[in-house]
């Protein structure tokens, strides 16, 4: 088989799965996104894997690796999006500026900063 | 690996590449479907063609093993944990219009673009690359399990405490916290860490049975 059939296929799933992390505004579809961008990674590595007949097989393996570190990804991702909705009751990626320098900025981050650093000594003291 | 001298030509495409060609072009429509689609569950069904075509290449590819883990973790359990995950966020049924950010244009232009260049840059460099699928298995379970356990053993293990601390930390930050917290509502997430910090590595050996029971 000619190698550019998959390492194309790679290229194009990558390049829709950033055009979904970039485009899409809920949580979960932009996981979604990266899912199908770490897909398009696998398949890279299995078919160069395939292609150079590596001896300790590491394209394989790193493939395997990868599934189960997205699975333990879409876990963690999973539980910090339903965290984010508990507390602010959306999961809008673009309502999410806590951390936003602009200044429309709610007012009370700096108080809530100095409450950070308290709550932070009285752990530490703690 | 043969050189272009030797190799098939481009016009002659093999009963391989040709099946090869069509399961891909099913698997990105999906992933363009799922990436587009206004409906937040069909993106998570659309999801599972084009993990499932993935699975397909990875057979055509003669990777047997990894076809199946695929099928087995993203089909099985990805894409159930992401079902979930639209249902607790009480995601719409229908049509939602606003499933797309204004600067879906934008993401467009950079899609496109970084499309063309590496597919230019790939079909340029292995343009006189072939693969050879026949000889030697390769994809097995048999010679997947003999290159895992053989070389890879160490990095197999870590991953199962990665997975152990991700199993850990997922259950302390989708826990409902219960009426104690108070005043250090913010600080809390911290607190029960603290707690899973030094179960993790006391709890691996278990963790790592449990992992292997799973993979199998």
């Amino acid at each position: 088989m000619h190698l550019a059939y998959p390492a194309v296929l790679a290229v194009l799933l990558f390049c829709v799965g950033l055009y979904g992390v970039l485009a899409r505004r809920n949580a979960i579809l932009v996981l979604i996104s990266v899912e199908l961008m770490l897909n398009a990674v696998n398949l890279n590595l299995v078919a160069f894997d395939v292609w150079l007949r590596d001896e300790l097989h590491a394209g394989q393996a790193l493939t395997l690796f990868t599934i189960a570190i997205a699975a333990a990804e879409i876990g963690i991702g999973l539980a910090i999006v339903l965290l984010v909705y508990r507390n602010g009751g959306t999961a809008d990626v673009d309502k999410l500026r806590d951390l936003s320098e602009r200044a429309d900025a709610p007012k009370g981050a700096a108080g809530s900063d100095e409450q950070d650093e308290q709550d932070e000594k009285a752990e530490a003291a703690a | 690996m043969t050189l272009a001298a030797a190799g098939p030509g481009f016009l002659s495409p093999t009963g391989v590449e040709i099946a090869f060609l069509l399961v891909g072009i099913a698997t990105l429509g999906a992933a363009l479907v799922a990436v587009t689609t206004k409906q937040l569950v069909h993106a998570a069904l659309w999801l599972v063609v084009a993990l499932g075509g993935l699975a397909v290449e990875y057979l055509l590819l003669t990777a047997e093993f990894i076809a199946w883990v695929q099928v087995l973790i993203y089909v099985g359990s990805v894409v159930v944990l992401l079902l979930f995950g639209l249902m607790l966020t009480k995601a719409p049924i229908g049509r939602s219009p606003d499933a797309d950010s204004g600067n879906r244009w934008a993401a467009l232009a950079v899609a496109v673009a970084s499309a063309a260049a590496l597919v230019w840059v790939v079909v340029d460099a292995f343009r006189t690359t072939w693969i050879d699928l026949d000889g030697v298995v390769q994809g097995s379970t048999k010679v997947s399990g003999q290159y895992l356990f053989r070389h890879w053993v160490l990095p197999f293990e870590a991953l199962s405490v990665l997975l152990l601390a991700a199993l850990v930390g997922a259950i302390v930050l989708s826990r409902h916290k219960d009426g104690r917290a108070g005043a250090a509502g913010p600080a809390d997430p911290a607190g029960p860490a603290d707690p899973a910090g030094p179960a993790g590595p006391a709890g691996s050996a278990g963790g790592s049975d449990s992992r292997q029971n799973g993979a199998r």
